[in-house]
């Protein structure tokens, strides 16, 4: 248990002490909100769908914790490269331990990222339905956090180098991200992006982001909670295997 | 019993065999040198003795338990410092001593006594507070050292840890090394490519080439049976005098991209 904790609190420390690392990954975030939640909210509201600022906020925290958490996974790479991961890989402890430490503390960080985004968009406007929910969007942006930590630790197991770390960003993180409901609605999309939209793991989490904080939700609370649960698990067991596969 | 008993190790990448078949033996307080030219296959056989590569066949004992079956239980008993640096440079010298006394499991106590013991000795205690990153090459070895010896290793690695230092620090280090050494009792295994340092420290030596042992015996017997006058002659004599060069992995390339990111 100490393990797990020693590692979960490195994360957050070099978290806390990297101040230029936050600023410049709240950069991104801030834009999406910003440009696309002002920009097309005539456009949206024309349409008749409401406020586009509203709709488009909880997508952004959801982008930020998926962004912030697989990226934690493949700083591994930096710990490959710098050496420290060897020290915990000959450390007498079982691997499912330093896995388990690494991937919650990544997530633990993404929910902070997350939330200085959500404080950001409550300045600019947002306003979720009832102040009580935010402690249900909480739990929900953690369930985010997790799969996506989990994620990026099984990425960062396999990923030797700074190509396979750009073809992750390419093809698997920004995907999920334009592919999810974070910044459309799900009604009247063509067959084809429907068929993508729930097979990608971000559209649950957006969704019941999205019901708990402007009670707008497609799928329902149940279903996205076990969604969200299933695909943690095997995206945790797969971490958690090919992390205990490193060889260096 | 020995503290480390090796019988036909062997190692395969592909077609590429960077161990075949060794064997030896090293003695519980015994301080064995490693020698080899390049690509010879010394990191590859510290990488199988401390558990980070999974051997192709062959049979290892640390301190009489198989490291491929009892990891857990292998790995408190060594400690290694790697030929790269691996401390973490985000944390201070403390702060990466107390990661390491966790993750060894040393009671919080005992800890915090051997840190200050030890960083005093290896003359980082001043300095314990400051990040790892804004230390120079021979104090990140040194803590490396330190960091080594804190949860009592019976067995200490050391993969070629004076690369790049200057003789002052070389000298200190390996002064430092052998007093614990003789204290603890602590069994060394190293490699260097430095034959005077192999020469003045271990008391036994194995010369490796091409995945092989050539020659193995005491520095004196190694100079003997060559007819040379000093182990770097011995060495050339064993070895030939051809260099070799290993092919650059992709960590070599990251590790270039990093260090002209940062400047």
């Amino acid at each position: 248990m100490s393990a797990i904790y020693i590692l979960w609190l490195r994360e957050l420390k070099r978290y806390i002490r990297s101040r230029a690392q936050i600023a410049a990954s709240l950069g991104q975030p801030l834009l999406y909100l910003l440009a696309l939640g002002f920009g097309l909210g005539p456009v949206f509201q024309k349409a008749g769908q409401g406020s586009y600022f509203q709709f488009v906020a909880p997508g952004v925290v959801s982008m930020t914790i998926l962004f912030s958490s697989v990226f934690s996974g493949i700083a591994m790479l930096w710990d490959r490269q710098f050496g420290f991961l060897k020290e915990t890989l000959v450390a007498p402890v079982p691997r499912i331990q330093i896995m388990i430490g690494r991937t919650v503390g990544g997530a633990t960080v993404a929910v902070i990222q997350g939330l200085l985004v959500f404080v950001v968009a409550i300045i600019a406007g947002f306003r979720p339905h009832h102040w009580v929910s935010f402690f249900p969007a909480l739990l929900f942006m953690m369930l985010i956090a997790i799969v996506f930590a989990a994620l990026g630790t099984a990425f960062g197991s396999i990923v030797q180098d700074m190509q396979g770390f750009q073809l992750i960003m390419n093809f698997m993180v920004l995907p999920i991200f334009f592919l999810s409901s974070a910044l459309f609605p799900l009604d009247n999309l063509p067959k084809a992006l429907v068929i993508i939209t729930r097979i990608d793991p971000l559209t649950y989490g957006v969704d019941a982001m999205r019901g708990a904080l402007i009670s707008n939700i497609q799928f329902g609370f149940s279903v996205d909670t076990i969604a969200l649960c299933l695909i943690g698990t095997a995206f945790l067991t797969a971490g958690a295997y090919l992390f205990s596969r490193i060889q260096l | 019993m020995s503290a480390i008993r090796v019988e036909n190790l062997e190692k395969t990448f592909g077609d590429l065999t960077a161990v075949n078949k060794i064997s030896f033996q090293v003695e519980k307080g015994e301080i064995f040198a490693f020698l080899g030219p390049n690509g010879a296959g010394k990191t590859t056989t510290i990488k199988m003795l401390t558990t980070l590569l999974n051997p192709t066949s062959g049979k290892i004992e640390l301190d009489g338990l198989d490291p491929t079956i009892h990891r857990n239980e292998a790995r408190q008993r060594f400690g290694i410092v790697f030929q790269d640096p691996s401390l973490d440079a985000e944390q201070t010298a403390y702060e990466n001593m107390e990661l390491h006394g966790i993750l060894y499991k040393v009671p919080h106590k005992l800890r915090v006594q051997r840190t200050e013991e030890l960083l005093k000795l290896f003359e980082l205690w001043d300095r314990r507070d400051d990040y790892v990153k804004t230390f120079s090459g021979g104090m990140k070895r040194r803590l490396e050292i330190a960091r080594g010896f804190l949860h009592t290793p019976k067995i200490l690695f050391l993969d070629e840890p004076t690369l790049g230092l200057d003789p002052q620090t070389r000298n200190q280090l390996w002064t430092h090394v052998k007093s614990v050494n003789e204290s603890e009792n602590t069994t060394v295994f190293l490699t260097t490519h430095y034959m005077d340092e192999a020469d003045r420290v271990a008391h036994r030596i194995a010369i490796i080439d091409h995945g092989a042992i050539v020659a193995m015996g005491t520095p004196q017997e190694l100079k003997q049976q060559t007819n040379s006058e000093s182990l770097e002659q011995a060495f050339l004599a064993l070895t030939g005098s051809t260099i070799r060069d290993e092919s650059a992995t992709s960590q070599d390339q990251l590790r270039r991209f990093a260090q002209m990111w940062r400047k």
